[in-house]
């Protein structure tokens, strides 16, 4: 009779001790702790509990990803609408943007992205607690809000669910789980679609709703991305404004397409300490390095129009930040604090390599008119071997300075009597 | 009376599973991954290599008492060359189109080092029958992971076996993918026989923990 005074949280405790120690403990514990604190202590020694553990870091994330998901349910209407009927006259946000038709679309195409991203990566999870026997790790919070804002809008869901389970699986619990793996797994399962799927990740008919199905048909529609077409010399042909840019009113995958709430969301992260700013900073003075030395190649001359690469060489360096995905991998990828460098001149380089490379891989392979995920990718595999040169080259500077050190004994005033320290 | 005695037996069932020459030895690896985008080369290499190390591990085997052992990794490059070239030119006569698509992979089996290996630290110091046992028995555990992994990468990423269209057709839409379903084009790039290769590792691991190495 008591049972029914129970409270749910009362019932998740009790449930808890019957399923210890069984084969699906961990799943349970999994649900248990999503909803409440656990009710245990630990009983021995002393210990500090840190506010900020895995669950509140991958939070924060999710936290600066929210208003960029809002704003790409949005965008996907009104990129449908806008090549539907023409882009709006005397475009105003709240009239044209912010209505209830374009987040429609929002909520058909973009809600399931993410349903089947947090569904299919989380039952791997669960299915690898289970049989590993450990605790199921929080890992997948934020690549599952990831995934679906850097894939094209018109991704088939069974696609992105193949995709997931090879990422999940291949990019994280081959090396042992959240915490241990190489590559991004967020990446890793872009990565893959590209390469399996290629007319799905690419041409001009992925970035807009209904794009692909249309595609043959006289109802035909398309949205090429600004690098698409930059990439076919065809700068002439699109007609968006800076503003238009960098408030992200353009095709691109989900969520790339607005620098102006990346740009806070990686303030909020640097200034709530879950991101590297010094990652971020390099990364964006790579790009502009390499921006800055294709602009110096034009206007030196080295290269006429005709040429297949003018197009986005002659690009103006500064844009390169807020076209494409390269803000987007810039502050949510390359900042990921456990594929990327753990030591700081480290991340200066890391992220300096990941700018530059990603802005050549642009201009110089057409075949992928967006090559963020494959620098952050390669930077990825790079970086402990980045950490390692940090962490000797400090050692053996500090090794130069002890050697070198001259000890003055205290009972003496002349500086004759210094012994030149011997190397241990 | 059996065929095979015991230890016979093992010559050739050990390599197919616990003492694979790709998935546990990790030998062999480069054409494992070149070559298996397609099932009939799979199954063409297989035979190629089937070929040249049972009769190379005969001909060693028979020769083992005379070969200067200063000498003997040329006088075994010799017997595997002359063998690499048979098949090479038999396969140019009769499957033309074939040897295209293996390319220099067949002169290749020359450099496997599943067969070098075999020849040092077997047909060197065994007798012919058990040399050959041996090199059948290795050249089908080489062979039984190609067509595994011919297998999954021709079928996921061609959508045909053998050639055969067995999913459907992609360009008239029908069969499964009337349904939307599409090929996937990594399964035809080399870095995909790498994981599908670590796959096949992985499961034969788990299945048997006893091929787990301590560290």
């Amino acid at each position: 009779m008591s049972d029914k005074r129970l409270t749910f949280k009362k019932r998740l405790h009790i449930l808890k001790h019957h399923y210890r120690g069984k084969k699906l403990a961990p799943a349970f514990n999994a649900f248990h702790t999503f909803l409440f604190s656990p009710d245990e202590t630990t009983h021995s020694g002393g210990h500090i509990r840190g506010a900020d553990d895995l669950k509140r870091t991958m939070n924060t994330v999710i936290m600066a990803l929210i208003p960029i998901l809002l704003f790409s349910m949005f965008n996907a209407g009104y990129q449908h609408y806008a090549a539907l009927n023409g882009f709006p006259e005397n475009f105003s946000v709240l009239n044209d943007f912010l209505t209830w038709d374009n987040f429609w679309i929002g909520i058909i195409k973009v809600l399931p992205l993410v349903v089947v991203s947090y569904g299919v990566g989380l039952l791997v999870e669960f299915i690898f607690a289970v049989i590993k026997g450990h605790e199921v790790e929080e890992g997948y919070l934020v690549t599952g809000m990831l995934v679906p804002l850097i894939v094209p809008i018109d991704t088939p869901l069974w696609m992105l669910a193949v995709a997931v389970v090879f990422g999940v699986v291949i990019g994280k619990e081959v090396f042992g789980g959240t915490g241990m793996n190489i590559l991004n797994p967020a990446l890793t399962i872009r990565a893959f679609l590209f390469f399996a799927y290629p007319t799905w990740m690419s041409g001009d008919k992925v970035w807009v709703y209904q794009g692909m199905e249309r595609a043959g048909t006289p109802d035909a529609i398309s949205g090429e991305t600004i690098l698409g077409y930059l990439a076919q010399n065809n700068a002439s042909e699109f007609s968006y404004t800076v503003s238009d840019m960098f408030f992200g009113f353009i095709p691109g995958s989900v969520g790339e397409t607005s620098a102006f709430l990346i740009l806070l969301g990686g303030l909020f992260l640097v200034f709530s300490k879950i991101a590297s700013w010094r990652i971020m900073v390099s990364a964006v003075a790579g790009a502009l390095a390499m921006g800055l030395i294709f602009n110096g190649v034009v206007d030196a001359g080295w290269i006429t129009e005709t040429s297949k690469f003018y197009g986005l060489m002659s690009f103006d360096f500064w844009k390169h930040l807020i076209v494409g995905g390269l803000a987007f991998g810039i502050v949510y990828m390359a900042t990921d604090p456990v594929t990327g460098s753990q030591t700081n001149k480290g991340k200066w380089i890391y992220g300096f390599l990941i700018g530059f490379i990603s802005v050549m891989i642009r201009v110089f392979n057409p075949a992928y008119p967006e090559g963020v995920f494959l620098a952050i990718l390669l930077m990825n595999v790079f970086a402990p071997t980045i950490d390692h040169y940090v962490v000797r080259g400090n050692i053996s500077r500090r090794m130069k300075r002890f050697k070198d050190a001259v000890i003055i004994p205290k009972d003496t005033d002349t500086k004759e009597a210094s012994i030149k320290v011997e190397t241990i | 009376m059996a065929l095979l005695s015991k230890k016979d037996t093992n010559l050739i069932l050990d390599p197919l599973a616990d003492n694979n020459p790709i998935t546990i030895q990790v030998l062999g690896i480069c054409s494992a991954l070149a070559i298996t985008a397609e099932l009939k080369a799979s199954i063409v290499m297989a035979l190629s290599v089937l070929f040249v190390l049972g009769l190379g591990n005969v001909v060693i085997s028979l020769m083992r008492n005379i070969i200067p052992s200063k000498i003997r990794i040329i006088v075994q490059l010799v017997v595997v060359a002359a063998l690499v070239i048979i098949v090479d030119q038999v396969l140019k006569a009769f499957a033309y189109e074939l040897s295209k698509t293996l390319a220099v992979f067949v002169g290749l089996i020359i450099t496997n080092c599943i067969i070098m290996g075999r020849f040092e630290a077997f047909a060197l110091g065994n007798g012919v029958w058990r040399s050959f046992l041996d090199g059948i028995g290795n050249a089908a555990g080489y062979g039984i992971i190609l067509i595994i992994v011919g297998f999954f990468r021709e079928l996921l990423g061609s959508g045909t076996l053998l050639g055969f269209p067995v999913l459907g057709n992609p360009i008239e839409k029908t069969g499964l993918y009337s349904i939307g379903y599409e090929n996937n084009g990594f399964m035809l790039l080399s870095p995909m026989a790498l994981i599908v290769v670590g796959l096949l590792i992985w499961v034969q691991r788990s299945r048997n923990k006893a091929l787990i190495e301590e560290n």
